[in-house]
């Protein structure tokens, strides 16, 4: 993909105080900086409603940001829109297909806009969609495809013009098992054999954990944490403690407790958590202070750091916890926004 | 009612039927995009047929008592009862799409009260689209020679012509469970209404229209609704039967209509 | 027009018409209805071509021209939907990825509304013809009575796309079908005008352009060629067109708010 005229700055995105607002909402996007250098693979990671989406539609010029700047494949997404699409390719949240035409069709159009020759053309789709496994299925509509075939010709569709940047928005997202995992083969291959740097979004801890070289974890609009997943995590470091009372009157008394070991947070789950500055030897000393404490214990769990224990920390609630409080949220502000 | 084991009492035919007309009812009247178009059709193709056909009073043999307006509102009426029948079995389709069917399934003792309270908002909204359509014929001028009884005659055809065309398309609806099953509740009711003495009286029909509608069981409907309207009764004891009988016959179509979606669950 | 552009509008006509060509469950209502309806009317409102001053004994042969007029609703239906869908699954999103012109897209997706112009024309003349209609202007009448159901089809569907693109909802452009209906209908459509008694009545249909186009297609059925008639006609087939269109450009504009 490198062949394609890209140098390093070419193939990188970078955005400064990037902000979108919308009239009946919050701010979707609340001034994100962020880099990507050339060839990476780099995950966004945050609830339903946190804003990945929102930033994705104007880092590929579908939305203007509201304030900030941002440059995708050496280009600014506002005054050279035109050059910074010609450097991507997109897989947005729907799938985006025709139902009445078939794979191959797609292909034949995708290739056309994009200005490629008529005899490249045909090449191009019948290597793409043997890359994607669709070669059988490419005279059939596309309406008769399932949801992993969709997404796989998706996939193909934002490579026919061989972007130096592909973003993946959520690219998983109801999958089953075996047609995520062929998906994240075919990102990690483009990345490391073809050099294309890709931005991907997820809700999904284990899809960042095990794609990206980068993870940016966004909350209300603003980026929370970034770095890799072993830097992130390290910088969580200690085991975390999740206490949850019997009692839920005796939450307040718990989180109390707990703070004697800890920085201590409010959880979801009606409880409280501490990462354990002594480790794990210390879980027995929490376990007699609570009962010290009369405070009857209804689940009491010990976990090494995840991601979620990140998000955990730099937010107070769990990423998956999230997810319910914010859909409704960026719903509403996703109504001010155009198609 | 009955009484379950755990003692409290689960609705009957009634409830359930009063439950079920009461949403459809207020949804109606709360909802404009339901309400105008439902007013604003009848009044519409009445305007059109009433107001721009008149010429069409002066045809030689056109000799209608009450004059062309009487006679196109006849049949704007009977129009607008099947059409309201028509929509309300849109609305059932909708709710089997979205999931809303199952609470009234899950409900109801007595599932035949849910058809029977879908009938019943039908009935109230066709009602109410007359009484405006009524008003409006009456404001331009509409003559009306038969008395009371004539008019209850004509009104009575109309409830029974409305509730054939709901129970038909609740055996639709519930069949197919889809608003995708829109035109075929619409196309068969639209196509029996048109090949009827729409225009002109069945003795100025001629051809292949004046063969069909002589068979139409729509013509006696229409004829008798004349009668009714102009104070000089005619087929009434056919087109009663053969209102009662579409009604009996629909009927027993939603029935299996609504059997065919316990099944379905 | 650039080489460029001539590529994109014949990739996205290609489309276009492709799927048009793969919904018969859309275009054969729009073929079928508008002959029903023709056939019912024709046969009960036979007895007015005995009104004085009615200008044909043939009814089909007046009837017909409102067969046509329903054709052009059904492409207002067609390629609205159709784009709609587009904008609903987000295929609007991935063709404003690609170096795609604006007027590009608009144009193409006319192709799809032309092509059910001309099988709707040609289909409408055969049957009509099958059943009686005359053609008075010949053989030549006959292909420029297709060419005008091409004109009004498509300056129709220029108004299905600008619901769709305004609206972004199929739901919505299904909605606009009973108002055109209704305009249809406030119109010369069943009698001609000097023979619509009811003032209010004759006065609305006065002023719908609608009716200017049923008496172009009528000039040509009963009359022959009258080139006043036609010229009206087509010049309100093009004027449509050019408002549905700029209308269309001003709502792609705001819906494809690409940098």
């Amino acid at each position: 993909m490198a062949e394609s005229g890209a140098n390093g700055s070419g193939a990188g995105i970078e955005a400064i105080g990037l902000v979108r607002e919308f009239k009946k909402g919050p701010r979707a996007v609340d001034g994100i900086d962020l880099r990507v250098e050339p060839g990476e693979i780099y995950g966004f990671l945050g609830p339903n409603g946190a804003g990945k989406s929102t930033t994705v539609l104007m880092l590929t010029t579908l939305l203007p940001p509201t304030a900030g700047s941002a440059r995708v494949g050496g280009h600014d997404v506002v005054g050279e829109g035109a050059q910074v699409r010609s450097a991507i390719g997109a897989a947005l949240q729907e799938a985006a297909l025709d139902p009445l035409l078939t794979g191959r069709e797609h292909m034949r159009l995708q290739t056309a806009l994009h200005g490629i020759g008529k005899g490249e053309r045909e090449r191009i789709g019948d290597e793409l969609l043997a890359r994607v496994g669709l070669s059988q299925a490419a005279e059939r509509k596309v309406g008769g495809y399932s949801g992993g075939m969709k997404r796989r010709l998706d996939l193909a569709l934002a490579l026919a013009h061989r972007p130096r940047i592909l973003f993946l928005d959520e690219p998983t997202t109801g999958l089953d098992i075996q047609s995520r995992t062929a998906l994240w083969e075919e990102v990690e291959r483009l990345a490391a054999e073809d050099g294309v740097t890709v931005f991907l979004t997820t809700q999904y801890l284990e899809e960042a954990d095990a794609l990206a070289d980068r993870v940016g974890i966004i909350d209300h609009g603003k980026i929370v944490a970034e770095g890799t997943p072993a830097e992130l995590k390290a910088e969580i470091g200690r085991p975390t403690v999740v206490a949850v009372p019997r009692d839920p009157d005796q939450r307040e008394q718990t989180i109390a407790v707990l703070g004697r070991f800890g920085e201590c947070a409010e959880t979801d789950h009606k409880g409280g958590s501490v990462q354990l500055a002594g480790g794990e030897t210390e879980l027995a000393e929490v376990v007699r202070a609570l009962d010290s404490a009369g405070i009857a214990i209804e689940s009491l769990n010990l976990h090494a750091p995840s991601l979620d224990d990140v998000f955990l920390a730099k937010t107070g609630r769990s990423l998956e916890g999230a997810e319910e409080a914010e859909a409704e949220a960026e719903d509403a502000a996703a109504e001010g926004a155009p198609a | 009612m009955s009484r379950p084991a755990h003692g409290t009492e689960t609705p009957g035919f009634g409830a359930i039927a009063r439950a079920v007309a009461w949403r459809s009812i207020h949804n109606f009247f709360a909802n404009p995009a339901l309400l105008v178009p439902s007013l604003i059709f009848p009044l519409f193709f009445f305007a059109s047929f009433a107001g721009g056909l008149s010429a069409v009073g002066n045809v030689p043999g056109f000799d209608f008592p009450s004059g062309y307006t009487a006679f196109q509102f006849v049949f704007v009426l009977l129009q607008s009862a099947a059409f309201g029948g028509v929509f309300t079995g849109f609305g059932i389709a909708r709710d089997f799409e979205t999931g809303f069917a199952r609470r009234y399934l899950l409900a109801a003792s007595n599932r035949n009260g849910i058809v029977a309270g879908y009938a019943i908002a039908a009935l109230v909204r066709a009602v109410f689209t007359w009484a405006v359509l009524t008003a409006i014929a009456l404001v331009a001028g509409m003559e009306i020679g038969g008395g009371g009884a004539d008019l209850f005659g004509l009104y009575g055809l109309a409830v029974l012509v409305n509730l054939a065309a709901t129970m038909w398309a609740a055996g639709v609806a519930m069949r197919v469970r889809s608003i995708q099953g829109g035109p075929l509740m619409q196309m068969p009711v639209f196509l029996i209404l048109f090949v009827a003495p729409v225009y002109v009286p069945l003795d100025l029909l001629s051809g292949w229209i004046h063969a069909v509608a002589s068979v139409n069981p729509v013509t006696a409907l229409l004829e008798a609704g004349r009668g009714f309207i102009s104070g000089e009764p005619t087929l009434i004891l056919l087109a009663f039967a053969i209102a009662v009988a579409l009604g009996l016959v629909f009927a027993w179509w939603s029935r299996g209509g609504l059997r065919r979606a316990e099944a379905a669950g | 027009m650039s080489s460029e552009l001539r590529a994109q509008v014949g990739q996205l006509a290609r489309r276009s018409v492709l799927r048009t060509l793969r919904q018969p469950a859309q275009f054969v209502p729009a073929l079928i209805f508008p002959l029903f309806l023709l056939a019912v009317n024709s046969g009960g409102l036979k007895d007015v071509t005995n009104l004085p001053g009615f200008p044909t004994d043939s009814y089909v042969t007046f009837a017909v021209a409102v067969t046509f007029m329903q054709g052009a609703l059904f492409s207002v239906m067609n390629s609205g939907t159709d784009l709609a869908r587009d904008i609903e699954t987000g295929f609007l999103n991935r063709l404003a990825l690609t170096p795609l012109h604006g007027a590009a897209l608009l144009t193409g997706l006319l192709a799809g509304s032309i092509v059910l112009g001309v099988i709707q024309g040609v289909v409408y003349l055969v049957v009509g013809v099958a059943g009686g209609v005359e053609v008075a202007a010949g053989v030549g009448g006959a292909v420029v009575l297709v060419l005008l159901s091409v004109a009004v089809t498509t300056a129709f569907g220029t108004i299905g796309m600008f619901a769709a693109l305004r609206t972004g909802s199929g739901e919505a452009v299904q909605g606009l079908f009973p108002v055109f209906f209704v305009f249809l209908f406030l119109s010369s459509s069943s009698l001609p005008l000097d023979l619509l008694t009811t003032d209010w009545f004759h006065a609305v249909a006065t002023v719908n352009p609608v009716s200017y186009l049923l008496e172009a297609f009528r000039s040509l059925l009963i009359e022959g060629w009258d080139a006043g008639e036609l010229a009206l006609g087509f010049g309100i087939a093009a004027a449509l067109f050019a408002l549905g269109m700029t209308a269309a450009a001003s709502a792609l504009r705001t819906r494809l708010v690409r940098t």
